[in-house]
């Protein structure tokens, strides 16, 4: 029972989720309730000229139809939530269905509310609505242009935002030895979890009271901003989270349609359930990246990096979404950098509005494209100075010496030690012999390629201060309690609000090494704001970093209660007190001692406590970091490319990581092989397509390629543990790890495999045909 | 993904099936598997006012021998074809095509009449079934015909197939003895059908001599089609690497073919040539492809 931090302890969720016993929110079944569905626009850019809801209305089955128009003064637009400071920002709310205008294909335009969800779908053809087309823009350096349709009229250029951060004088690329240049695209990928998103709410007329069950990241965020949409004090509204399928950050934000749920709920007087269809889902929950990327890096011919500059331009969709201006600002241009040593570095950032799904937070939300442009410029680099990639990056990673690290952009790296990672994926692949053998098939005709990516990754958030200093409207700490039941049984409450992770088990292992209570008698309460008084939720890897910190300082507070009171009941002085594996005991005197289940009992039932001790044994923590955490660390790519077809093999992937301190091996390489097949994933096969009108193409799983287990050799997984100095366990976050560091490995790999034939750089995925494009034109002359 | 209302019906019988055909005014569609079907009904695609259920009708199941052909009736599955002994012995890559259709849900359910009618021009099935000869037996209210199946495509999802008739079996041409076959298929990463598949059935004599040829192609173009221009390249020759570079840059000849989202034309021709080769080298140069 000891130590169980550390221990691959199988996750305690299993059984109950592989048994079918979830209860997700689809699961809820509530009496009378009622199902809604939503009528979305065809067209990307319309003027609403006219709807007719009363046919649909009459047919039977349907209870209510609800426009744009019959929700005003009742259900208020939804805001967006990361005010990005010094940007001008220009932030467009979204009335909960459209009202004048639609601005993208898929947005909401009015609800049905019948018996059954057959019958609201079928209602739904019968809702007529007329639009009349306007010209829709849906690039976003196309939206910049001069003449561009303007997806808000009030919004000139559609600038939704424009945001500066460090400074780099000309002189440092004029006067350089070396300069390489760059545009990037980091294409759009839509997160797809696999349980969609849906609401079912409840309204309790007599009281007041409502309750939202929902797809939730982040129970508390939503309670805070539904009502003020509902109209419903928090004191009145909760959200739960029950089981949730999976998020990757497009639970994170706030949407329209679970109010127009809320309020149907509340209107009818009876609860309604909406289920997002996943061709729903593709359009109509948030997407991510689309950000084009300039990017400078100055140098030496050694091969030593002086200075960076890069240039922004993202896509923000239709409207700016709950933290959709904070990723392509904040989040990537702090980061770039990533893990070397440059002294000078500027970022701009154009956010721009464009008649699509809007943009927000997707499994690293800034970090991997800040990673994808650091990684690829220095490849190019090394490329230009005719070094190999390795030796340019073992010449510019910051050295370990360096830690705590200041970078160019201001951050505070926390702890380091990134030659390390590295030289453990160079033995891992035995680079040696690995470039040797690439040589000998290169004769043969054969292409393979290596690509490295040496990434540091900014999560945990984080400060609460630095929160408010970069405009999000929230804090960042997080919350827990421990309570001890009088069997010595244990609950534990967090406001952070896991949906796959694994916390449950995670949390488990903490508290059973402060307790000594073995981890069957722990259960995990999250994602109800009921249950838990307050927390931020589960995003930017916080859940261990700041939410488990929080636990396990709960967990000491009840272990100092319980001391005094079996330091009581022992007769001796607290400070005479040993606990260790569950057992208090006095020091120096063998067999003297009491289990925690003992002093749980004695605490609870407070027959006997000192004087100055209050009843009961919990305790709770409100914990908010001194900063955020930097995990880092080092992947290498092997790919075979077919010289006929342009098809991308994965020979092999090598991930070396660190997360600090690791609660659970056994989840942690989860969250790698999920994370890197999802890097892989951009790099290869997924993207969003959207035509010069505004239609998403690549709208269903026929078209957009979601990674399948068959595309992938084994991930081979190692780590290296730096602790972080910034929380009592030491830990970093690995959630996001692999989409940061998986796309340019995969990229670098084939650019390299592709060295033979001049090919710089291609736009991800990397589909066959751009591949075999490339090296056609080669081949050509071209 | 909810279909519209629709009805069901299931039929008994062959000729139940055609009644209820011919009762439903051409608002009805015939139901086996369901694999192709029901995605279409939850997209709202195709919105049938009822669908015949024939996928109880015993006399459209079975596999046998009739002369030089193999009769498979209409309801067998591709998991079926994929496993029949008489199948893996007679022509081994109607088995071998069979396992690389959709996945094993698919398999279990999906029936080689109904991907036949169903016409998806990226379906595995139908090159290899022209590769193979294919003929359809027919069943209408007028009695039951053969169609040859190349000719029976002729769109996307659309058929020679009569209206109120339906398909009771296929027929595939046993290969002669010592001809070797293969189904290569290039797999589009998401839906996982053919963004080309290949099926080639060539037999030589004993002096190496080219004397049977067929070519089955789908995935690329609008409709599948035979490479009557690479067959014709390849009869009366001796293998040689050149030959089939020769004969598979005509793979495409045939072919109606376009582009989409993931393929432009200008690939799509290109990897039908890749593919072709390919298929070619491994049954005539099998030594020679490293």
């Amino acid at each position: 029972m000891a130590n169980m931090i550390g221990t691959p302890v199988k996750r305690k969720e299993d059984p109950r989720l592989l048994t079918g016993n979830g209860m997700f929110t689809d699961d809820m079944k509530l009496p009378g309730m009622l199902h809604a569905a939503f009528l979305r626009s065809p067209f990307a850019h319309a003027k609403i000229v006219r709807i007719d809801t009363e046919t649909a209305k009459q047919y039977p089955g349907v209870i209510a139809v609800f426009t744009g128009a019959d929700l005003i003064g009742k259900v208020k637009p939804v805001p967006t939530m990361w005010y990005v400071p010094g940007a001008d920002l220009k932030a467009k709310d979204r009335s909960p269905l459209a009202l004048e205008k639609v601005l993208y294909a898929g947005e909401a335009v009015a609800v049905v509310v019948a018996e059954d969800r057959y019958i609201a779908r079928d209602a739904l053809e019968l809702i007529s609505v007329d639009y009349e087309e306007l010209p829709a823009v849906t690039h976003q350096e196309k939206a910049l242009q001069e003449g561009a349709p303007l997806v808000h009229d009030d919004v000139p250029q559609n600038l939704a935002l424009l945001w500066k951060a460090g400074e780099v004088p000309d002189e440092a690329f004029e006067q350089a030895e070396v300069v390489v240049r760059q545009r990037l695209y980091n294409q759009r990928v839509i997160p797809n979890p696999m349980e969609t998103r849906a609401a079912v709410a409840q309204f309790n007329p007599g009281s007041g009271e409502m309750t939202i069950w929902c797809t939730s990241q982040n129970p508390h965020i939503h309670r805070m901003i539904y009502s003020g949409v509902l109209g419903i004090p928090e004191s009145k509204l909760r959200i739960v989270a029950p089981d949730v399928g999976g998020g990757f950050g497009a639970k994170i934000a706030t949407y329209t349609e679970e109010a127009v749920v809320g309020h149907a709920a509340r209107e009818l007087r009876r609860p309604v359930k909406w289920v997002e269809e996943r061709r729903e889902h593709f359009m109509a929950t948030t997407h991510a990246r689309d950000e084009v990327i300039e990017v400078e890096l100055a140098g030496k011919k050694d091969g030593t990096f002086t200075a960076l500059r890069v240039k922004n331009t993202a896509n923000l969709g239709a409207y700016l979404s709950t933290f959709g201006g904070g990723c392509p600002t904040i989040d990537f241009g702090l980061m770039i950098t990533g893990a070397y040593h440059i002294p000078q570095a500027a970022v701009v950032t154009y956010g721009v509005y464009t008649n699509t799904t809007p943009t927000d937070a997707y499994r690293g939300a800034g970090k991997p494209e800040a990673t994808f442009q650091i990684e690829r410029i220095v490849d190019l680099f090394a490329r230009k100075v005719g070094m190999d990639p390795l030796e340019v990056r073992r010449k510019n990673l910051i050295p370990k010496e360096s830690f705590p690290y200041t970078t160019a952009m201001g951050l505070l790296y926390d702890s380091g030690n990134y030659e390390l990672t590295l030289e453990k994926a160079l033995e891992a692949v035995d680079y040696e012999a690995l470039r040797k053998e690439q040589e000998e098939l290169r004769a043969q005709g054969k292409l393979i390629g290596i690509g490295f990516s040496t990434y540091v990754e900014l999560c945990g958030f984080g400060p609460s201060k630095v929160a408010g200093a970069i405009g999000f409207q929230g804090g960042v700490w997080e919350n827990s309690t421990v309570r001890v039941h009088p069997t010595g049984k244990v609950t534990v409450y967090t406001g952070t609000s896991p949906h796959g992770q694994g916390t449950a088990t995670s949390f488990a292992q903490i508290v059973s090494d402060k307790l000594g209570v073995p981890i069957e008698d722990i259960e995990l309460v999250h994602g109800d704001t009921q249950s838990i008084s307050m927390g931020w939720g589960t995003y930017g890897s916080r859940t261990t970093a700041v939410g488990g910190a929080a636990v396990a300082i709960a967990a000491d507070r009840v272990v100092a209660k319980a001391k005094r009171i079996a330091a009581h009941e022992l007769e001796v002085a607290t400070e005479d007190i040993d606990f260790a594996g569950g057992v208090f005991s006095v020091k120096g005197v063998p067999g003297r001692e009491k289990t925690f289940q003992e002093i749980a009992r004695s605490a609870n039932f407070a027959w006997n406590l000192p004087d100055d001790v209050e009843p009961s044994l919990e305790a709770q923590s409100f914990f908010d970091p001194s900063n955020f955490v930097y995990p880092f660390g080092a992947h290498i790519c092997v790919v075979e490319v077919d010289k006929d077809t342009g098809e991308v093999a994965l020979r092999k992937y090598v991930a070396v990581d660190d997360v600090g301190k690791v609660i659970n091996p056994l989840l942690a390489e989860g969250q790698v092989h999920g994370g890197v097949v999802q890097g892989i994933g951009q790099a290869l096969w997924e993207g969003a397509v959207y035509s010069e009108n505004g239609q998403l193409l690549s709208g269903t799983f026929m078209d957009y390629t979601m990674p399948k287990a068959r595309f992938f050799p084994r991930v081979e997984w190692h780590f290296t543990e730096t602790p972080s100095p910034v929380n009592p366990l030491g830990a970093k976050g690995i959630g996001e790890t692999g989409t940061t560091a998986a796309p340019p490995a995969v990229v670098n790999a084939v650019m390299d495999a592709l060295q033979p034939f001049g090919v710089d750089d291609l736009d991800m995925p990397l589909t066959p045909e751009k591949v075999w494009k490339a090296m056609q034109n080669r081949r050509e002359g071209i | 993904m909810i279909p519209t209302t629709f009805d069901y019906v299931r039929a008994d019988t062959v000729e139940d099936a055609i009644r209820l055909l011919q009762q439903s005014n051409g608002e009805a569609k015939l139901l086996a598997g369901g694999h192709s079907l029901i995605p279409l009904l939850k997209f709202r695609l195709t919105a049938p006012g009822t669908l015949i259920d024939i996928s109880k009708i015993g006399e459209l199941q079975g596999i046998r021998r009739e002369g030089n052909r193999l009769v498979v009736g209409a309801l067998t599955t591709h998991h079926q074809l994929h496993t029949s002994p008489l199948i893996r012995e007679t022509m081994p890559v109607l088995a071998d095509a069979a396992r690389v259709i959709g996945d094993l849900q698919v398999r279990h359910r999906g029936t080689v009449g109904g991907n036949l009618a169903h016409a998806d021009p990226a379906a595995d099935l139908p090159g290899v079934a022209l590769a193979l000869d294919a003929m359809l037996e027919v069943q209408s209210e007028d009695g039951k015909e053969l169609l040859e199946l190349d000719g029976f495509f002729l769109g996307p999802l659309v058929t020679a197939l009569p209206e109120t008739s339906l398909v009771t079996s296929v027929s595939f041409l046993i290969p002669p003895s010592d001809a070797k076959s293969v189904y290569l298929k290039y797999a589009h990463p998401a839906s996982g059908y053919a963004v080309v598949g290949v099926c080639a059935v060539v037999g030589t004599d004993p002096d190496g001599t080219i004397n049977h040829a067929r070519v089955g192609i789908n995935g690329v173009g609008d409709v599948a089609y035979r490479a009557i221009s690479v067959e014709e390249r390849l009869l009366g020759q001796r293998p040689s690497r050149e030959l089939i570079q020769q004969a598979a840059a005509h793979a495409a000849d045939e072919g109606d073919i376009g582009g989409d989202l993931f393929a432009s034309e200008e690939y799509r021709r290109h990897l039908c040539r890749v593919y072709t080769e390919r298929a070619l080298e491994q049954i005539l140069l099998p030594e020679g492809t490293a």
